[in-house]
């Protein structure tokens, strides 16, 4: 296992320097200048050109820039946002709402999803497992932004359950409705993946000896099927958590959320680039190390990975 | 008999050999393939109908809107603004005063176009890469496997609005290739295993014994027994690319709002949808329906071309 883990940390290494200079390299060597673009349409003086290029260090080769980049990124400085605050004083106020909204769409997607999944799986061809296959469908078919207005309109609007924005500080209560818009899509994947893989394991050899030595149903399902099943589901969870981050933008711009997504919301629709590159740059570097830690619990929940390679 | 190196050797006659059996073949029944028999369990499924036939008008529509609406969706009359539906305008207008049926009906192409071409793109690398990495092994595979591993570890929307938002105008044709230059490591990674898994195939060995050269097995051989997975991915992929299209849209990052598109309506009507959620909902709904035909394609596509899932229904 010691061996296992050292060799995905050290796969890790290029596959993080690789994805944050590809993002580094789309945003200042794609053709358009930045730092007319920072400007608008007012162009400013040669000179003020000049020492904007050397705050930026623009005036240096390209791989010195990424490195230089890189450098302080490490060092906890992510620039600063057009309003001049440092991007690392925002991300500081914004994760935590942001942890928390995602916190409660991960509870709530993994613990739905699996039980609506065991249980369709379990009734294979049903009415139950019909059901759940067609309204997993639907939600995989309507986009996240879709949801989040006609949650609000008719959970927030309509009804008045909730409040259509949430406060500053955002308390869990309030976050309840978003987190369930952000689980949807989730959710629907967890259940069909849940189903699909209770059912394959129903016709397992283990789950026949399991019952062949007497064991109740309860402790065949809850014990054989349901641990085996869930492995897939905590890979799923590893590269799910991409897609909660684009529904985290969406859906706390939708709610007005202060969080990290509803920054990043608002720094796209004012044009704030390089607002946006510093933070989708962590969103990526938590995705990588998120995903080795989903690779190193897989490892541990089967053996069968542990002793292949 | 001389050999090619121009020794003599023994040759047993046919009859006398372990082979013969397979000589005596009938041969005028031919073998049923995987896509016979995918064919096969698909059109007994109405899924399959319902799926294939919305797919199709959704095509019809994307081609030629214009059978469908008479109305111009670019011509639009403050007066009408978020109007109720009348004679003539089934779904109503919007807070600009426009037609919204004939602008759902007018967006389906852009919609359509980036989903097609992005999904054509994302197979073309995926199965061009991953067949060369998990055929040819070695050094090759290496490399391409961690340029994979790193456009993997960037989730494909999150890429995407980062380069869509320092790409100038936008265009169905760019935002598909956004997409796709962040995608296609999924598909090359199912390619790969599944092209592994062919070459150790008995028939790669019969090939290779007749002296088939390794490139014409690779093409004529591995690739047509391992491309079923990659045909189910890519089908439920098209949906996601829609939605994805929508979602820069919504952001802002897409298509500009000059260019008709189901997110850009979507986008547009939340300004009003308290007012009028009408306005929201057939853009939406269109979308919707769009995503859960391939969706619905998909499913019916893995089912009828997984022989473990067939033995389990």
């Amino acid at each position: 296992m010691l061996w296992y883990t050292g060799r995905r940390v050290l796969q890790m290494i290029p596959v993080f320097f690789g994805a944050t200079f590809l993002i580094y390299f789309m945003v200042f060597s794609l053709p358009g200048d930045p730092i007319a673009a920072l400007y608008g349409d007012r162009q400013p003086s040669a000179a003020v050109i000049e020492q904007v290029r050397a705050q930026y260090n623009l005036d240096k080769p390209f791989i010195v820039q990424y490195f230089l980049y890189i450098t302080n990124f490490f060092q906890g400085d992510l620039g600063t946002t057009y309003s001049g605050r440092a991007v690392s004083d925002v991300m500081a106020s914004a994760f935590p709402i942001t942890f928390r909204l995602a916190m409660l769409a991960l509870v709530f997607e993994a613990f739905a999803g699996v039980i609506v999944g065991l249980v369709a799986g379990l009734r294979k061809g049903k009415l139950f497992d019909a059901s759940a296959l067609v309204v997993s469908l639907l939600l995989i078919s309507v986009p996240t932004f879709v949801l989040g207005f006609v949650f609000r309109l008719v959970f927030g609007v309509q009804l008045g359950w909730f409040r259509t924005t949430v406060s500053g500080d955002a308390p869990i209560g309030e976050l309840i409705m978003p987190a369930l818009v952000l689980a949807s899509v989730s959710f629907a994947y967890i259940v069909r993946l849940t189903r699909a893989s209770v059912a394959d394991n129903l016709n397992a050899d283990f789950v026949r000896t399991a019952t062949a030595k007497g064991l109740s149903r309860r402790r065949v399902v809850t014990v054989h099927v349901l641990r085996n099943s869930l492995v897939p589901v905590v890979t799923f969870l590893g590269v799910d958590l991409g897609s909660l981050m684009v529904g985290a933008i969406v859906t706390e711009g939708i709610f007005n959320i202060n969080g990290v997504g509803g920054t990043v919301f608002k720094a796209i629709t004012l044009g704030e680039s390089t607002t946006v590159v510093s933070f989708i740059a962590v969103m990526v570097v938590i995705f990588v190390l998120a995903n080795l830690l989903v690779d190193l619990l897989y490892a541990a929940l089967d053996p069968r990975i542990r002793y292949a390679k | 008999m001389p050999s090619k190196r121009g020794q003599a050797h023994f040759v047993a006659e046919l009859e006398d050999t372990p082979v013969a059996p397979l000589d005596r073949l009938d041969e005028s029944q031919k073998a049923r393939s995987t896509w016979a028999d995918a064919w096969d369990s698909m059109r007994r499924r109405p899924m399959f109908w319902i799926s294939s036939i919305l797919i199709l008008i959704i095509a019809v529509v994307a081609m030629f809107p214009t059978l469908f609406t008479q109305v111009d969706p670019t011509s639009c009359f403050l007066k009408f603004s978020n109007g109720l539906p009348e004679a003539g305008h089934p779904f109503g207008f919007n807070r600009q005063g426009c037609d919204v049926f004939s602008r759902t009906i007018h967006g389906t192409q852009a919609s359509v176009t980036v989903g097609l071409l992005a999904t054509a793109l994302v197979t073309l690398i995926g199965v061009v890469i991953g067949s060369l990495a998990g055929y040819y092994g070695g050094w090759l595979d290496a490399f391409v496997s961690r340029i994979g591993d790193i456009f993997f570890a960037i989730p494909t929307v999150l890429g995407a609005i980062v380069l869509m938002s320092v790409l100038p105008a936008a265009t169905p044709t760019s935002v598909a290739f956004v997409l796709s230059i962040f995608a296609w490591p999924q598909i090359a990674r199912i390619m790969r295993g599944a092209v592994l898994s062919a070459t150790n195939s008995d028939y790669v060995m019969a090939s290779t014994a007749l002296g088939v050269s390794k490139f014409r097995i690779l093409l004529r051989h591995v690739i047509p027994n391992a491309i079923a997975p990659v045909i189910v991915i890519a089908t439920v992929s098209l949906g996601t690319f829609i939605v994805a299209e929508a979602t820069l849209s919504f952001l802002g990052v897409g298509l500009p709002t000059s260019v008709m598109s189901w997110g850009n309506d979507i986008g547009q009507a939340q300004t009003s949808l308290v007012t009028s959620p009408q306005v929201l909902l057939y853009p939406a709904a269109a979308l919707s329906i769009t995503v859960l035909a391939f969706l619905m394609l998909g499913d019916i596509l893995r089912d009828a071309l997984d022989p473990k899932a067939r033995a389990l229904r």
